[in-house]
């Protein structure tokens, strides 16, 4: 599970804004859900942070809470002055993360 | 008669439950009542026309189904690929190596399924003919009906089915199938004593339980539904629709739903593959 994508543009004009788009595969599980056989909590397993970096500098990062549904799709927009890679990442409750980069030009 | 107004007393009481102050005026057009969106039902068809399950939904679900980006299904799409040229089984084999691309070798597939195996002697769905490879041909385990792997696959066989026309056969040796699938979907069960057909057919665009009423149809399988936050298969559906009415559903994968998989197919023979959709 957990596969992310991503959309960037490969190409991007200068002075232009494009929307970056992202998908991660997750159970998103809130911790108040019970297990229906044992009657136990489902210990709590969310994506808490989402962070985007142009060339190691941040450009977009958000914070994500219980009540996001499963699958969180994250959008943004960036407008780069020169062509570049970004890094995206995901952390999971535990600390454990999982990442993907996309090239892009700008002319 | 008295049965039939039993049947419409249920739903009504299913509708005022759901507590949905629509009513018949102030309710818009639907985009499914407009005539841009029908398709022609086949011939003998009890529908008037056929209308995807899509035009039902809200702008925003069918947005998210427009976009292969944003339409989650693909997140499952893409194990699929994996899947598919992953070796796996004693036979040291993977589908690439008998299949070669799935672009070419399953295009039409989903559109024309289930379909009669002489072989087996019995209807079989994609998935069955999925785990008919594995065990046979690839001597690898079978994946379960709902596992992630098998709906990825499947999802990804459906694609190379999209845009197309369903068109299954009922002819010749899938005859009683096809009898058996009809004679279910019109049988009463459960304690609300309903049949498919008094909700899909006879009541179609109707507000019920929170949701528009569709004709029922299975173009868009496996489906992305938000409710699951999954993708789902067409048995999933139907055991969640005979639960609803509280019928004991059968078995994924059993033969009374895969004969209903074939009559419903039927019903809606010419209306585009959407797999995989999204719904609410
Ligand atoms: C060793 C060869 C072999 C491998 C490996 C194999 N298949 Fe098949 N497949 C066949 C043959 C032969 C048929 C024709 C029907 C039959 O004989 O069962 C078939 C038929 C099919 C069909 C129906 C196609 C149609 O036109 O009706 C589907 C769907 C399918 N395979 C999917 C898969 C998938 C998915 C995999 C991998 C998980 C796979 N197969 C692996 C040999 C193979
Ligand atoms: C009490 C009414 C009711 C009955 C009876 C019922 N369903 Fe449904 N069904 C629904 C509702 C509500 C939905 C979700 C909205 C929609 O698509 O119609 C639904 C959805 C579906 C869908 C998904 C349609 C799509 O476009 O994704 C299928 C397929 C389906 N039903 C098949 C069946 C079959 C087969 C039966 C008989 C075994 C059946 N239903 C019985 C209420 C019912």
């Amino acid at each position: 599970m957990s596969r992310p994508r991503v959309r960037v543009p490969r190409k991007i004009k200068k002075g232009d804004t494009v929307t970056i788009k992202t998908l991660i595969a997750h159970k998103m599980e809130t911790g108040v859900r019970r297990n229906k056989k044992t009657g136990k909590l489902i210990p709590r397993k969310i994506i808490n942070g989402f962070e985007a970096k142009i060339d190691g500098k941040t450009v977009f990062k958000a914070s994500l809470h219980p009540a996001v549904s499963a699958n969180p799709y994250i959008s943004f927009a960036i407008s780069p002055e020169k062509s570049g890679k970004i890094d995206f990442v995901w952390t999971e409750d535990g600390g454990k993360t999982f990442t993907k980069s996309a090239k892009f030009t700008v002319a | 008669m008295l049965r039939k107004s039993i049947a419409a007393a249920a739903l009504v009481a299913l509708a005022v439950g759901a507590g949905s102050g629509v009513s018949a005026e102030d309710k818009p057009v639907g985009p499914w009542e407009r005539k841009e969106n029908h398709v022609k039902a086949p011939k003998d068809s009890p529908l008037d026309y056929l209308v995807s399950g899509y035009w039902f939904r809200t702008p925003k679900t069918r947005a998210l189904q427009d976009d292969d980006f944003e339409n989650p299904a693909f997140l499952w799409v893409e194990q699929g690929i994996e899947e598919w040229s992953k070796v796996d089984g004693k036979a040291g084999k993977s589908c690439a190596s008998c299949h070669e691309t799935a672009e070419k070798g399953m295009k039409g597939v989903s559109a024309r399924y289930p379909v009669y195996s002489a072989k087996n002697k019995k209807m079989m769905a994609v998935t069955h003919q999925v785990n008919y490879c594995r065990e046979n041909y690839m001597k690898a385990k079978k994946w379960k009906w709902e596992s992630g792997k098998m709906l990825g696959m499947t999802a990804y066989i459906g694609l190379q089915s999209r845009g197309m026309p369903v068109n299954v056969s009922i002819d010749g040796p899938v005859r009683p199938f096809f009898e058996a699938g009809k004679d279910f979907y019109h049988e009463r069960r459960g304690q609300f004593d309903l049949a498919c057909v008094h909700c899909h057919q006879a009541n179609f665009g109707q507000y019920i339980r929170a949701d528009f009423l569709s004709q029922g149809h299975s173009n868009g399988f496996p489906t992305y539904r938000l409710k699951w936050q999954k993708l789902g298969s067409l048995h999933r559906r139907f055991r969640g629709c005979n639960n609803n009415i509280r019928a004991i559903p059968y078995k994924r994968g059993s033969p009374e739903y895969t004969n209903l998989e074939l009559y419903l197919a039927w019903r809606g023979q010419g209306l585009k593959v959407e797999s995989p959709s999204v719904r609410q």
